[in-house]
């Protein structure tokens, strides 16, 4: 319907003669395509399908008639009537003469098994190279993803143009000149000394094996393939996982639609928590004599400290009979489930299901509480629809990409490459920040504004459009209502008067708000930055604003997409893991939505919306909740106040946990059931771009351990449900049964083209990318605009706690730890916590970086240590919270939106003073 | 209390927990930001734009400031363009004449003597001379080889930091040294007035005030048959058309690079008669309709620099119409940056690599738009032909050939320098008219023709008419006309192994060929017995593989010395 346009190659095609062969060249095709389009090979070493041609190894070099030299078959396109050969003798000559070079000076070590190098010096029959090898470096195996063996470096630069152009992470670097090239990082540095974020592209890339993954993993043979997504962020990268013996080798990116064969360090290294020592393999039971408390120092490595080994028989019972005991006793009212952004589509679907109607209540929630509720709650309000309009990919069909309280390179690499790939093609960057990050140095606008103030700032950009007559006036009144209330709400709002609030000048917000309003075509992207505050749902508000007002929604390239952060988190949502919302967002209190719900269900449902995750943290101190399911979540970490949040579920009567390794919260539990890691299983998740994608089972799970599909199914018996699911195929198919927006999306159609994107209403649809095209999913099919004022945070620095506490994620660590911190190469990247401090605030401080900092707020204190960065504004810390020595959410505020319900992670008062004595380092990965 | 940044400390990059259970780094991944080095560089650039084209021009700043660029410079000067560091470094680490210093090496001394190694200088004894410096071990200065500095009619030549020192002799030297004698002297030019003086830019006015069309210009320039000078040839007149058919805005670009071994004609004139070359310079800009003009000047001719600065801003003080922009770009170092596109690149603030063609400059060429690349001394004749009349310099020429050619000679001959000489003059009687013969002792034996790239030539071919298009059929090119002059002391194939380890050093390192099959070139050559089967598999796929006319052309003298010099190899 409006998948994009196949810019036809069969537009134009170009005739010309191939080894005496007349042939077609569509339009824009290089010789060497066209070549291999009609079966003929042509050797080849720094073009690679996909990737810029260079033309710089000549291996591809063929003979075109009438001209001087010979030409890079990579590189040109044939003209009508070109006589090409490719197999002459003169080209052959050059072909040969150059892999014989090459492989002159490469040893005839293997680092690579499939080289190329390898390849085509068989192809072309070259035997021993007749020329004496150079010089050769030093191997430099300071990184530990990856291994930089420069001997066998033919230097094709196919790894510079894979960091600098692809992902442009820009560490790699072809310096010197003539014999002295050589491939450098920075400033030819050790790889594990310099700026590289081991994205691993140029592993990929690299032909021979002079880039390798670390410890020779490309020497192990595989016993298969499995084609699938990554577990990690909500870009849904595929990728192939590479297994032997039931351990996964190495990966590879694989072509989808977000990634088109690009990773990042946790797609592409950070997959071995696996197989890591701590996993669960057996049930548990709490044993006696072990009360739970708040106060706990936790030892995931010894988990029989605390617990005792029982059959799943056992523990079955004792979860899910005690659970049913309170819900008989107490009501349903008294028990609630938190499922998980980490599992699948199916899963999340039984989970929420079995709340409903195993527990009989709504208290059903997961992390998007603390990640976009906010974004949800106005978009729900304003558009009618929660997910994005466009795809992260059309940054590259858009103007003008305006990107705000988000961070992508770091948690959404894949993604931040496509925004750095649009900005090298010319889109304007506008990056709105109070931390500089690494995209700033790419944005063609940075505004570092005042932590808290995105409201004013948003609400200038706003009056200036309107002051400046930028508004979309058809759109406006074709497409929108309140516009009068907003128009009269920012009249207040002036950017000189608010400069002083938001801390950027008045031209500067003038600018901006030009350049996104009259653009051919304005994205906004946003993260938490915009979400995480009691006023998220305003700053929401206000994006959602901007787009209405000038129109800059529902054509490619143009529209609204708030990056989500988990690899499920906007399918868990899809499918009803909220506690006011059944599948596809129907609202639980609406009569007939519950209605036709208990009719395919068969059971009565609660019509009251449930409580959310923080609320039910309350409930369980008032003692209103009494028993708890949660399933791969971690709110012992995750929780804002987390002291009180690990109070709480130290309260429980009964805490089931549901996951891979021991973490916090199961630290608190009753009963831990062992479950299976992302690669263990089959399931759909649904990524920030509304594709549905099929992760496939790669591995076995470790020992009794058990998919959570089943336990889950288990866990419904025991509560009293008749369930009989064997398969996620069977869940999927009920799923579409009740959420109209993936109803024709088959499971023999995700298993053949591995993704789909909804809404896709009927089989064979190809589904839509780009949405609220002609119309908005709400009952007048108009958008609504919602004014917003200024509410500042809840907390602010005052003489006791004067610096401003910004919590976030790193590259390397993912939500709470749990898996990314038992993987060898992340943690040995980052692996302590870490606190980020402007060096000038550090240097005031009399601190050194790496020195240790005291960092409290009124609810907790941690000690870790200090890293001057300047990307820091000036009198604010950056903690990421996924450290259990050094819990970032400790100090968090736990004020909530009123309308997402999102506690306020990203503002709330501390204070930094040197020294301090640090928690020791949980081992994790040691060993 | 604070060192400059620009003193090497030690090694801030702590490699010494490689491989071990680290601690977090104390700073974000890679250096730590280094706020004193970025202040300097903050002072140093001054409210320069920061445009990444500059970048060439900054480092230049850097390495004249503090003798060298450090790795923090390096990191600071990426962060005030907001270009990866890699990119400075790889742009800073291509040229020679920066000395990139990293954390824990030892900076370079304070002064550098160069020593040209290149043939004609090899000739006259710069190996020798090049080993008395090196053993003089002045304090605080080092002596390095250099390539060609294009003063080979001099030779040997040296450079003491900037100043020349022709005809050198480590005595000659050592003054230099001890007296500090370290900055060029200024040309004895003729300057902006006494040029105006003389009648010069009348006929641009004439062309301005519509006096002259372009058309009639342009005819003038195709009928008189003026071809490129640099090397290539192409019809001066032709390009014009070419170029101005392209859409606007279309750029200049002057390529005053002049680095192909023994030729120095453009220094030659540009030392006495600039306006010249700029007149012709504007005449074309308004032939074409250009909008900039970019000159791009190797840095080895530091005299001309200061002329050139010193006669445009004159010009540009007082012009005698309006002036399209004109930016001086100084060359670094690089040989390869004589090539049209490198030259671009390198303009463009980047490293010198040859870009792949097509497109061609005239349609893509420096920014991305329509370029006319001209060699200097092409546009240093525009004057005259438009003033004189196409007819004029179409009836010079010898032996069937027209035109004019400016011949650098040097070698063994009585007086070698610019001889301007008739188009199809052969060697001999250039030797014989121009040069005042052989030098005594010597025999007429070999000669380059057209520089390192153009082959080498036996006595035997010494009546082929220099041109264009003639010595094609004996495997050599007249190539920018420098012509150095062998004896029977001299062997052609030490002669080609010199070259070969002129290309092998100025290869751009981007294509396999070149890269590679120089310095594979440069050990078969070494040997004491040549593998010649190999040496021409390799020659043949040097010359047809190769991205730019570096490679294409390296081979040319092993071609020669198998086929005219085979009792050299036996």
């Amino acid at each position: 319907m409006n998948a994009p346009a196949e810019l036809a190659a069969q537009l134009e095609q170009t005739e010309f003669r191939l080894n005496g062969k007349a042939v077609n060249a569509n339009a824009g095709e290089t010789i060497i395509e066209a070549a291999k389009r009609h079966g003929v090979e042509i050797p080849h070493l720094c073009y690679k399908p996909g990737m810029r041609p260079d033309g710089n190894c000549r291996a591809c070099v063929v003979e075109i008639k009438g001209e001087r030299v010979l030409a890079p078959s990579c590189c040109r396109t044939p003209s009508a009537g070109m006589e090409v050969s490719s197999d002459s003798a003169r080209a052959l000559h050059s072909q040969k003469l150059v892999v014989e070079m090459l492989a002159a000076d490469v040893p005839e070590r293997v680092y690579k098994p499939d080289s190329e190098l390898e390849h085509w010096k068989r192809w072309l029959g070259i035997g021993k190279p007749r020329f004496a090898a150079r010089r050769q470096p030093a191997a430099d195996l300071s990184h530990p993803a990856m291994a930089v063996n420069l001997d066998a470096c033919i230097q094709c630069t196919r790894c510079v143009r894979a960091c600098r152009e692809e992902q442009v992470n820009d560490v790699i670097g072809y310096a010197f000149r003539g014999r002295h090239s050589q491939i450098v990082f920075d400033l030819g540095d050790p790889m594990g000394a310099s700026t590289c974020v081991a994205c691993g592209e140029c592993v990929q890339a690299c032909p021979t094996g002079a880039l390798a993954p670390a410890h020779e993993a490309y020497l192990v043979k595989a016993d298969k393939t499995v084609a699938s997504v990554c577990p990690y962020c909500g870009v849904g990268c595929q990728l192939t996982y590479h297994v032997k013996g039931n351990r996964i080798v190495h990966v590879e990116g694989r072509d989808g639609p977000a990634n088109h064969g690009r990773l990042c360090v946790k797609g592409r290294f950070g997959v071995d928590y696996v197989h890591h020592k701590q996993r669960l393999t057996k049930p548990l039971i709490r044993k006696p004599g072990f009360p739970k408390s708040a106060d706990f120092v936790m030892d995931p490595a010894n988990p029989l400290a605390v617990f005792r080994e029982a059959t799943w028989e056992e523990a079955l019972e004792v979860a899910g009979g005690t659970l049913a005991r309170i819900r008989d006793a107490h009501g349903g009212h008294a028990l609630a489930g938190f499922g998980s952004a980490k599992g699948s589509n199916e899963e999340a679907y039984l989970f929420q299901k079995l709340v409903r109607t195993g527990f009989g209540s709504n208290n059903v929630d997961h992390c998007t509480r603390l990640c976009h509720a906010s974004s949800v709650a106005a978009l729900l309000e304003g558009i009618g629809s929660g997910a994005v309009s466009n795809p992260v990919m059309d940054v590259m069909q858009a103007d003008v990409v305006l990107l705000i309280g988000a961070n992508p390179v770091v948690n959404h690499p894949v993604a931040a490459t496509w925004i750095k790939n649009a900005v090298k093609r010319g889109t304007k960057l506008i990056l709105v920040d109070p931390r500089r990050s690494e995209l700033a140095r790419h944005a063609t606008h940075y505004l570092q504004f005042k932590p808290d103030t995105d409201v004013a700032l948003l609400n200038a950009m706003l009056h200036t459009i309107v002051e400046e007559g930028l508004v979309n006036k058809a759109f406006i009144a074709n497409r929108t209502s309140g516009y009068e209330e907003i128009r009269n709400n920012v009249a207040n709002y002036s950017p000189e008067a608010m400069a002083p609030v938001c801390g950027i000048a008045a031209p500067v917000i003038r600018e901006v708000a030009r350049l996104y309003a009259t653009s051919r075509g304005s994205m906004i992207l946003w993260g938490m930055g915009i979400s995480q505050h009691i006023h998220g749902t305003d700053n929401a508000r206000c994006l959602i604003a901007l787009s209405l007002m000038t129109g800059q929604v529902g054509r490619p390239g143009t529209g609204l997409h708030p990056l989500r952060g988990q690899n499920n988190v906007q399918g868990a949502s899809d499918v009803g893991l909220i506690p006011m919302m059944l599948p596809d967002y129907q609202r639980v209190d609406d009569i007939a939505t519950r209605q036709r719900f208990e009719t395919v269900w068969g059971t009565a449902l609660d019509p009251q919306p449930g409580l959310t995750v923080v609320e039910i943290m309350d409930a369980v101190h008032a003692g209103k909740i009494r028993g708890m399911y949660i399933m791969g979540e971690n709110p012992a970490m995750s929780d804002p106040d987390v002291h009180h949040a690990r109070q709480a579920l130290a309260e429980l009567e009964m805490l089931v946990t549901q996951d891979i390794f021991l973490t916090e919260t199961g630290y608190l539990a009753d009963v831990i059931l062992p479950a299976s890691a992302f690669p263990e299983k089959t399931g759909t998740f649904t990524n920030t771009d509304r594709s549905v994608q099929l992760g496939r089972q790669a591995l076995e799970p470790p020992g009794e351990a058990r998919q959570d599909l089943r336990i889950i199914v288990e866990m419904a018996k025991r509560l009293g449900l008749d369930w009989n699911y064997k398969h996620p195929s069977e869940v999927f198919a009920e799923m579409r049964q009740t959420m109209a927006s993936i109803a024709g999306v088959t499971w023999d159609r995700l298993e053949r083209d591995s993704a789909v994107t909804y809404p896709c209403a009927q089989e064979g649809d190809p589904g839509q990318r780009v949405v609220f095209t002609d119309h908005f999913p709400t009952a007048s099919g108009k958008a609504r605009f919602v004014a917003a004022a200024i509410i500042p945070a809840a907390e602010q620095p005052d003489a006791q706690y004067p610096f401003v506490l910004i919590t976030g994620r790193q590259l390397e660590h993912w939500h709470t730890g749990s898996m990314t911190r038992r993987t060898a190469v992340l943690d040995s990247i980052e692996p302590e916590a870490v606190a980020s401090v402007h060096p000038d605030d550090l240097g005031a401080l009399g601190v050194a970086p790496g020195d240790a900092i005291t960092v409290a707020s009124r609810r907790g204190s941690i000690t870790l240590a200090a890293r001057a960065d300047g990307g820091t504004p000036r009198g604010a810390v950056f903690i990421p919270f996924c450290y259990y020595e050094a819990a970032a959410n400790l100090l968090t505020n736990p004020v909530l939106d009123p309308f997402g319900k999102i506690p306020e992670f990203k503002y709330c008062a501390v204070s930094v003073t040197p020294g301090g004595t640090s928690s020791p380092t949980i081992g994790y990965s040691g060993d | 209390m604070a060192t400059p940044a620009g003193t090497p400390q030690q090694s801030i990059v702590d490699t010494s927990a490689l491989g071990t259970k680290r601690k977090s780094r104390g700073h974000p991944k890679g250096r730590p930001r280094d706020l004193q080095a970025l202040a300097e560089m903050r002072a140093l650039l001054g409210d320069a734009p920061r445009r990444r084209d500059l970048l060439v021009e900054f480092l230049h700043r850097v390495q004249d400031r503090y003798g060298h660029v450090c790795a923090a410079h390096v990191v600071a000067l990426a962060e005030e363009l907001r270009l990866a560091q890699t990119e400075v470094y790889e742009v800073a680490t291509f040229y020679h004449h920066f000395d990139v210093v990293k954390e824990g090496e030892t900076p370079p001394p304070a002064l550098t003597v160069r020593v040209c190694e290149t043939l004609s200088c090899q000739m006259a004894g710069a190996e020798a001379l090049m080993a008395a410096c090196a053993a003089a071990n002045w304090p605080d200065v080092r002596v390095i080889g250099a390539p060609c500095i294009g003063r080979c009619e001099r030779a040997p030549a040296a450079v003491v930091g900037r100043n020349p020192v022709d005809r050198a002799t480590v005595s000659a030297i050592a003054q230099a040294v001890a007296h500090k004698h370290i900055e060029p002297a200024l040309p004895a030019a003729i300057d902006y007035a006494a040029y105006r003086a003389a009648g010069g830019y009348a006929t641009l006015g004439a062309c301005m005030r519509g006096e002259r069309s372009v058309d009639a210009v342009t005819t003038a320039l195709e009928d008189s048959g003026l071809r490129g000078l640099g090397g290539a040839g192409f019809p001066a007149g032709r390009k014009w058309k070419i170029v101005r058919a392209e859409p606007a805005p279309r750029l200049m670009a002057i390529n005053i690079d002049e680095g192909e071994p023994g030729t120095f004609k453009d220094r030659h004139y540009l030392e006495r008669d600039p306006h010249r070359f700029l007149e012709g310079m504007l005449i074309a800009a308004w032939a074409v309709g250009i909008d900039s003009v970019y000159i791009y000047l190797r840095d080895e001719y530091a005299a001309c620099r200061a002329l050139l600065e010193r006669e445009l801003a004159a010009l540009q003080a007082e012009p005698p119409c309006a002036l399209p922009a004109i930016h001086l770009r100084r060359g670094a170092g690089a040989y390869i940056c004589g090539e049209e596109s490198a030259m671009i690149e390198s303009i463009e603030g980047k490293r010198g690599m040859p870009r792949l063609r097509p497109p061609y400059v005239a349609q893509v060429g420096l920014f991305g738009r329509p370029t006319l690349e001209h060699n200097m001394e092409t546009l240093h004749w525009v004057r005259d032909v438009v003033e004189k009349g196409a007819a004029w310099f179409a009836s010079q020429g010898r032996n069937g050939r027209k035109g004019l050619r400016s011949f650098s000679v040097s070698g063994r001959v009585t007086r070698p320098g610019v001889h301007l000489a008739p188009a199809g003059i052969t060697v001999r009687q250039l030797i014989d008219e121009f040069c005042g013969g052989m030098l005594p002792g010597h025999d007429f034996y070999a000669y380059l023709p057209g520089g390192a790239s153009g082959g080498i030539l036996p006595a035997s071919l010494g009546d082929v008419p220099l041109d264009f298009d003639t010595l094609q059929p004996h495997g050599a090119l007249i190539g920018s006309a420098a012509v150095i002059v062998l004896s029977q002391h001299d062997r052609a194939r030490d002669a080609a192994l010199n070259l070969m380890r002129f290309f092998a050093d100025e290869s751009c390192g981007q294509c396999t060929p070149c890269r590679v099959g120089t310095e594979k070139a440069v050990a078969l050559m070494a040997q004491p017995r040549w593998d010649k089967a190999l040496l021409g598999e390799l020659s043949q796929a040097m010359a047809d593989a190769s991205i730019c006319g570096l490679g294409q052309a390296a081979p040319n003298p092993i071609a020669c010395v198998v086929k005219y010099f085979p009792q050299e190899l036996a």
